[in-house]
Parts: structure tokens; sequence; C-alpha cells
């Protein structure tokens, strides 16, 4: 400590100089100044964890047209931006390499899927539910009573879709169809 | 009970541990020691499948030890309503009730069980609890032998134990001070499920914890919307907002008939009228006019029994279902006894399969359980298979309600990839070329499907989407919401036909209150009426999460209320019970209902008011009768009618079990579907030496259900890579199963392997003085996916309930030995 005393004042007051700089400047690089979260920037939409039914509050974040990042929301009641390890992952549930991006069909005893066209499905589908419901479609039981359904073909899941999927599922399977069948998870 | 919150509903359980620093003491009682168990101030390990002993003697203990919340239960529950002479408890018939039909298995004639009536049809009661019939003393004779000594033979629970569980409970309930009970498919997933949930929601009318802050039953549901496809249903069995399927069981074949036997005289269900016609509008539009609603009530399909996805399976593998679509469901998997879900697949003519990768039920024509996964002959199934790339929950607009009722709307964010899209998108689609196909048709059992209102395109196409065809998720919603059908200033009358409006036009209705019976209203679930009241203000997507009760934060149906029955948490002349527990009460001054949240009672019904003679419909509930969905507005201890298997709760044994019931000579519940004619569904015998073990299934946090979702993310299965079995040092000792190595499962419908292990969170139980071991199952893997391993639903057997046909997964019987499958 004493030595430092003994400096010559010039080079007391050149010490002091580089101290002062030194205390101004931050301890980044120009590039590492110039990184910026990548959420800044990116478009927010709110949406919510697709797994249990907590309904924890997320962030999707999208640059240029894709998914970036996904998040727990700070400001919701449920879950206050925590997420559980199936949450926090929802990232590689929306942008996964293993999804499907194609119609496949299967025709009867064959051994292997075929490519189609969503149009082509669609229509061969609506094929399938006329023939099959106008073949096995109940106007009246035996004795008289009217039914007026189809147990010939069956619906199965809800729970992890939307409430206005399941409303026009079961409007269009049930009240137009005839269809009894219609089930979900809630009951497995 | 019956739930692993921390590790099932992992987001949610630090609120329970937030609570208990504040000073709140947290139970936990399951078979198998869990991330919750470690969090809690006590855990009580049980026997799986005997909760209802466990919960029956706290029951008798609150009716014999002056327990109960008295001013609650005399003036909030039927305890003082009188049954009829002619019941027969389960004492008198050796667990039975009165009206049961051996040949049918089923309880043919409940009349029994009804109340006793005054002229005028309304219950009598003695306010006493005094006479012999009343609901209290009925329940005190029914429960006489749920003692202690009895927790501790069938539960294995030592009584020390299971009476500080009553004591805690006891000390934390009353006026000053309420206790939550949570439960999942713990309790949900038994052949007497309804019956568990019954007799936890009895303990809580009686310790006064419903309807008040810091009580209720909590069901913790298991998927985004499960609640949601129950209000808004996608069940054979219900009709939006739970209004029922019609049945050709029943005499309904006309609306009036239908109405005549689903609605209520007396209590808010006298709205029942209003709410099917509602709906009847919505899906058929001008023809839901026709002689009053009845033409198109016609067209709605009858059931002739129970068309449960479980029960529909043994149809499937009969070969009379043809046809079937599969929305983000597996049951190759995720089903109970899924070998024979596999095999009625391969019954099919054709199957669609809309889902995010190919599933094992997708895949089930050529890939089959591991070790042999090619052991499938495709040349040999017919089934015709459509798989559709479905859009992910992030790439569509829509709505999730969550486990408390909450309807919480999501953006999209971005287009789903290449052909994938929205499940609306197939169904709208689906039923818009349908619509075009039966077009021309004369066939009066095509008019339903001619009249369908079908208009949801969106106005213009979403900026910047590839999708040109997207439908439009808010329209729908509006249709849900519901909406006036005539400019209110014209009336049908008078004016002739008012001009009638399209959806798109029509003004949204504020809420369930407008709604009509005269064909004025379209609705398409009462209960959600409200949630999208005026253009612009879609209250789902509201996002201020201000406030105690966050009532600005999405919206609860019914109304925006976030606890219901909440006239419950003021005292009969409507003052708080408590200053500590206030949240809903009357204020004398402005002569109505106020508080903390939206009050569940009419808002200006004083709490004296006293209905006069013959009174119907809400004029028939008293100023002190907050459960105003029932006609009587009590909180049922006892359940007059809409039971199958009796009106209290008592104890059957699981239909495999290792011990005789204790109780009763009935073994099992009297009243469930035990599919005994089918050769693949062998049960185990009762004590059955080749199956002498418990084993329960669960979830772990790291996976979702069968694991069709999460199995193809590599940072979750890095976490979850293989499917185990938990058993306790003492099993794998006897056994000679090694912790680490492989081990064998098997049940009576079939074998699994996994790895074992070994931990103390399982522990040998003694039950009647006889040691007995449970192991634990995760269910989560299959031959799909990144990671593969055995099905665990291939051993569980097609039990069901009988009010609901749930499978029991929870507690059934099993072997086990070291090694791997051949």
């Amino acid at each position: 400590m004493e030595e430092r005393i003994l400096l010559p004042v010039v080079v007391q007051s050149a010490v002091s100089q580089v101290m002062e700089i030194g205390s101004r400047v931050q301890p980044f690089s120009v590039e590492s100044r110039d990184k910026a979260p990548r959420i800044r920037d990116a478009q927010l939409f709110h949406s919510v964890c697709p797994y249990c039914a907590v309904g924890c509050s997320l962030n999707v974040y999208v640059k240029d047209g894709k998914v970036i990042d996904i998040e727990g929301n700070p400001d919701s009641p449920i879950n206050h931006g925590k997420l559980c390890p199936k949450g926090s992952a929802t990232f590689q549930y929306t942008v996964n390499p293993s999804r499907m991006r194609q119609v496949l069909y299967r025709a009867p005893y064959s051994d292997h899927w075929e490519l189609k066209s969503l149009d082509w499905a669609m229509e061969q589908i609506v094929q399938r539910v006329k023939k099959t419901r106008d073949e096995t479609f109940v106007e009246r039981l035996p004795d008289g009573r009217e039914v007026n359904h189809t147990l010939g073909i069956a619906c199965l899941g809800g729970a992890t879709l939307d409430i206005e999927e399941n409303y026009l599922m079961k409007k269009l399977f049930g009240g137009g169809l005839g269809m009894l069948s219609i089930e979900n998870q809630a009951r497995v | 009970m019956g739930s692993n919150m921390a590790e099932a509903h992992p987001v949610a359980f630090p609120n329970v541990v937030e609570a208990k620093e504040r000073g709140a003491k947290v139970i936990h009682i399951d078979p198998h020691f869990s991330r919750t168990s470690a969090l809690a101030n006590l855990y009580v390990p049980i026997r799986a499948g005997s909760d209802i002993v466990f919960l029956g003697a706290i029951i008798r203990h609150l009716l014999e030890n002056n327990g109960y919340f008295h001013d609650y239960v005399v003036h909030y529950t039927n305890a003082a309503t009188l049954v009829r002479e002619d019941y027969r408890d389960t004492e008198d018939l050796d667990g039975l009730f009165s009206g049961y039909d051996p040949a049918t298995e089923s309880y043919a004639d409940q009349s029994s069980w009804d109340y006793q009536r005054d002229a005028d049809g309304r219950p009598v009661t003695d306010p006493t609890l005094q006479h012999p019939q009343c609901v209290f003393q009925i329940m005190r004779r029914h429960y006489a032998r749920y003692t202690p000594e009895m927790v501790e033979q069938v539960c294995g629970v030592p009584r020390e134990q299971w009476m500080q569980v009553a004591q805690t409970l006891i000390e934390n309930s009353g006026r000053e001070r309420t206790s939550a009970l949570c439960y999942a498919v713990g309790w949900t997933q038994q052949s007497k499920g309804v019956q568990i949930i019954r007799a936890g929601a009895i303990m809580q009318l009686l310790l006064g914890n419903i309807g008040r802050p810091g009580g209720g039953v909590m069901a913790l549901r298991g998927h985004a919307s499960i609640q949601g496809s129950t209000d808004v249903p996608t069940l054979y069995e219900l009709l939006s907002g739970y209004m029922p399927q019609p049945s050709a069981l029943l005499p309904q074949q006309t609306l009036a008939d239908y109405i005549a036997t689903s609605g209520q005289k007396t209590g808010w269900w006298s709205n029942f009228p209003a709410y099917i016609r509602s709906l009847l509008k919505a899906w058929y539009g001008e023809a839901a006019d026709e002689e009053e609603g009845n033409t198109s009530y016609r067209w709605l399909p009858k059931n002739i029994g129970d068309h449960s996805h479980l029960a529909t399976s043994y149809e499937m593998l009969d070969g009379k279902v043809r046809g079937y679509f599969l929305f983000g469901q597996n049951p190759a998997a995720g089903s109970t006894h899924s070998t024979m879900q596999r095999e009625a697949l391969k019954q099919l003519d054709w199957m669609v399969v809309l889902d995010l990768y190919e599933t094992e039920s997708a895949a089930f024509w050529h890939r089959g359980p591991v070790p042999h996964t090619d052991a499938v002959d495709p040349s040999k199934i017919k089934t015709e298979v459509f798989l559709l790339p479905a859009a992910a929950s992030t790439e569509k607009e829509g709505s999730f309600t969550n486990t408390q009722r909450l309807i919480q709307w999501r953006d999209k964010a971005v287009d789903p990839p290449g052909d994938a899209r929205s499940d609306l998108w197939f169904v709208y689609h689906l039923g818009k070329r349908l619509k075009e196909l039966y077009a021309d048709s004369k066939e009066p059992r095509d008019r339903g499907l001619q009249a369908l209102t079908w208009e949801y395109e969106l106005e213009e196409p979403e900026p910047g989407s590839r999708i040109l065809d997207e439908p439009d998720a808010q329209l729908v919603l509006k249709e849900i919401n519901g909406y006036y059908v005539y400019p209110q200033d014209q009336t049908e009358m008078g004016t002739g036909k008012a001009h009638a409006y399209t959806l798109r036009e029509a003004p949204h209705v504020p809420g369930f209150a407008v709604l009509k019976a005269d064909g004025s209203t379209a609705c398409g679930s009462w209960i959600y009426s409200g949630v999208y009241p005026e253009p612009g203000n879609n209250r789902a997507a509201s996002r201020n999460g201000e406030g105690y009760t966050f009532l600005q934060w999405g919206y609860a149906w019914p109304a925006n209320r976030r606890i219901l029955y909440n006239r419950a948490s003021a005292d009969p002349q409507g003052r708080p019970w408590s200053e500590r527990k206030k949240y809903i009460w009357w204020d004398e001054e402005q002569k109505k209902w106020t508080g903390f949240d939206i009050p569940d009672f009419p808002l200006n019904k004083p709490p004296d008011y006293m209905p006069p003679p013959g009174a119907t419909g809400m004029d028939a509930i008293s100023g002190s009768d907050p459960f105003i969905m029932k006609p009587d507005g009590k909180g049922w201890l006892f359940v007059p009618t809409g039971l199958k298997d009796g009106p209290l709760p008592t104890h059957y044994e699981a239909a495999e079990s290792p011990v005789h019931n204790a109780l009763y000579h009935q073994q099992s519940n009297p009243a469930a579907k035990y599919y005994r004619d089918r050769p693949d569904n062998r049960l185990a015998a009762v004590g059955d030496e080749h199956y002498p073990i418990v084993v329960t299934t669960y979830r772990l946090t790291e996976h979702h259900v069968s694991g069709q979702m999460t199995r193809w993310m590599p940072w979750l299965n890095a976490l979850q890579p293989a499917l185990f079995a938990e058993l306790s040092p003492e099993l794998a000792a006897e056994r000679g199963i090694k912790h680490g190595g492989w081990m064998v499962i098997s049940s009576p419908r079939g074998e699994i392997e996994a790895r074992a292990m070994v931990t103390r969170r399982m522990r040998p139980l003694r039950i009647d003085g006889h040691v007995v071991h449970q192991i634990g199952l995760p269910f989560h893997w299959g031959y799909q996916g990144k990671i593969k391993g055995s099905i665990t639903n291939d051993l569980t057997h097609m039990v069901l309930e009988p009010n609901v046909s749930i499978e029991e997964a929870k507690a059934f019987t099993c072997n086990v030995r070291p090694g791997r499958l051949p």
C-alpha cells in the first residue's frame, strides 16, 4: 500500500485515469454487446399447454413465420410463468422432424403406406361414410320405437381438441349422421 | 387421495406447497409413495381399491362423535329428509340395496330410494335428525361397521394413522376453516369410481366444505380440454350442457316426453325446455321450428344401450362397427385391455386417424407389441386406413377448458406444416362434402343432415396464411355462446314470420338467462352462454390476472363463477360463516347477494324467502337452499335418484382382489359390467395364488398418457427412457428380482416386460393378517415413437363402472418374475 502512495504524481494520475475508464467499460466485447435475447422482436402469441388439464398459459414466440421458442406466461394466475418438463418441451412438440406432413393411405391387405393428396383422401372418406351409414342406418326398432341411428360408425377423441372442434364433431356425427358412439378420453 | 398431483399436475401443486408454507396441512393417501407424498405433512399408504372403507370410517366418525358442521348439514344437505319406508340398505340385504334384479345385474327398480313426499310432492323432513328414516339416521346405520378396526383390516392402514387424518380434517373444517379434497383417476378408474367420489363429497358436505373458499372436491382432470369435451360433449350419453342424449330405453319418443323425463319441475333445471330448444335451433335452424321442435328432436339418434368407447370396442371386435374415426386418441396402447383393442381394429372396414405422428393405433396393421414388433401379418388384415396429419395446438385458434371449468382461448401462432390441418378444418370440410353428397336425397333419414346449419367460412382468409379454406373458430364459439334468431323489436306473432338472422349477423345473447323455449334463441351449449356476449368480446381470451378470484382471467362456466354453489359460503341468514371465510353474502341495504365472486344464486332472492305451496321452477327453491341444480336445493348425502349402483357409497372389492369382502357377501360392485362371456377378458379369482399381487397404474411427469405425443421428443425421452415397475425390496427378494434388471408382469390377459425399480416407495401391507404386496406401473409406452416398451394396458381388463363405463386400471392383480419375455 505504501509503495503505491509513493508513485510519482504523473503516474498516479495515469493510473486513476485507466481505472476510471475501466469502471465505465462493461466487460463485454462488441459482439457480445450487440447480442439480444432471441425473443426480442419476435411476435408473441398466447397459447395454453396441450397436456394435462391445469391449463398453464404459454407464450409462443414467432420469427419469420416459424416458432422459435415457447415459454410459460408470467402473467397467468395459474402457472405464474412456470412449466413442468412436458410444458417446457412444447417447442419440440410443435417443431419436430417426426411429425406427419402428408396423408398416408393403407389399402386393405396391403403391407405399405401410400402417399396421397388431402383432396383425394377427403373424397374417399366421404364415400366410405355414406356407404357405411346408408347400409347400417336404423330408423325404427322391430317393435316400432324410433331410433334414427347408426351403430356402424364410431368416433373416438376430443379431450385433446378444442371446444369448437368437439362441438362440430357432435353436431355433424350425432346431429347430422345419427352416429351414437361419439366418445373421448373422459372415459379412459 | 387417488391423485399424485405433484407428478401428474405438476404446476398446480406449487399452490399446495405454498399453502403448506402458510400453515396448511397436506395429507396424501395413496398406494404408492410419490413426489406428492414427499412434500406432504402426512403420507398414508393404503391398499388400492379400499378407499370407501377409509372414507366411510371418517363419515361414521363424524356422525357418531358430533364431528360434522351441524348448521350447515341441517340447512344445506338432505340429512333431515325422510326416505321411503320400503327402502332397504346394504346392512339389511348383505351388500345389496332394495330394487336389485339379479337377472339383469342392475337396480331395475329404484323407487324405494326416493324421498317420502307430502301431498304437494315436496320432501318430508325432520330437522331434529331423529326420525329413523331420515338420511342422517340411515347413514348412521349404513356406516356402523366402517370402524377404525375395519380400516386396519381392509385398507392396511393402522388405526392411529387413520385417526390422525380424521382429526386433522375435523380441526380444519367448520366456520373458521375449510379443507379441500383433490382426487384424480386413482378414484375414477375403479369399478366403483363414482361411489368413491360420492364418499368424498359426503365427507365434504358433512364438514361444511362445499361452496366455500378453500373447500371443495377438486377433480384433477388429465387432458387439456377433457373438461370441455364433457361440457360440449363428445360423449354418447350427453348432449351439450349435461342434457342427456335421448334414449329409446326411456319414454322419450317425442320432445315433450324427453323434457318430461329429463328436466325438473323445481330448481334451475326447470329451464331445461329453453336449453334443448335453443340447441335444436343452433343445429337445425329453421327446421327446428317444425312441430315446435319435435320434428328435429326426432332426428337426434336414440341410445339403445351402452355405446361408450369401451363397450363399443367389443361391438367392433364382433364386426358390428365398420368405420372408425380417431382424433388424437390411441386405443391400441392407451385404452384398457389394449390387446383386445388392437384385435377390434382389425375387424373394421375403414379407419380415419388424425394425429401428429404415426401412432400405435395407426400402425396396428404392420406392427405389434415389443419385443416382437414385426409379428403382425398385414396380408391378413383388411382394414383400410387413412392417416391424416393434424395441426398442433399452436397452429390453430380455439379454446380449452381446464380442470376448474376455466375456458381459455389460444391464438394461432403459425400455419401447420404441409397438408396438416386443424381438426376443425377436417370436420367442417367433411360435413360440407357430405351435405353436398346428400343434397338431393328424398329419404326422411337424411333430412337432419340436410337441415344442419353449416356455415363457418372465414369472411376473409387469414392474412399471411397459405390455408385459404380454414373455418372460423370464433364463429363456432359464437354459436356455442348463443344468439338471437330474430331482431329483438320483431316477433314471430303479429308481423308474420320475421326475418331470421344468419349466424354471422345475429346479435350475441349475453348469457343463458335470456334463452327461450320458443325458437327465438339458438345456443350450442347453455352452460357456456356468456363466454362471447358481444362482438369483439371473447371472454375466454381475457387475460387480466388481477384480483382475489381472478375474474378477468379466462371465463369459468357458468356465468364466470369460480366456486359453484357459493351461496353456501354464507349462513342461512345470508351472513358469512366467519370473517375469515367471507366469500358471498346478502347485502341487506342493496337487497342483493354480493361478494368476491359471481353469486351462484338468484341475485335478489332474500335469505328468508320461503316458497309458497305449489311453487315451481326457481320459485320452489328457498332463500337458504344453495344447491340450486337439485330439485330440493339441498346437497345430496343420499342420492334418491340418478345412480345405477346405490344411493350410498358402499365398499366392494375390486373385480380382481386378493381378499374377500370383509363387510358383505357381495364381493364386488353388483351393478358393474363384467363381460364374463368374453373369453379374452378372464379375471383372476379372489385370492388366486397365480395372481397374488395388487397392481396400480399411474402417470409420470415426463410423458403423457400412452406417450403418443411425447415419445417422439428426445428431450422427454432422455428424462424417462423406459418402462419400469416399482416394487418393494421385500417382494424383490422373495422373487429374486434385481434393481435395474428385467422383470415380467403377468395377468390373465397378457404379459409385459419392464425394468425393475426396487424401492421403499412401495410397501407391503398387512391385510387381515396376511402380507399383501403391491406394485406400481406407469403406462406411457408402446411400439411406436423414438423409445419403445411394453404396453401396460395389455394387462388390464374390461370391467366397467356402471354409471360412467370407466375401466378399472387402478386396482387389479398380477404376478411377477425375473427376466424378459421370450
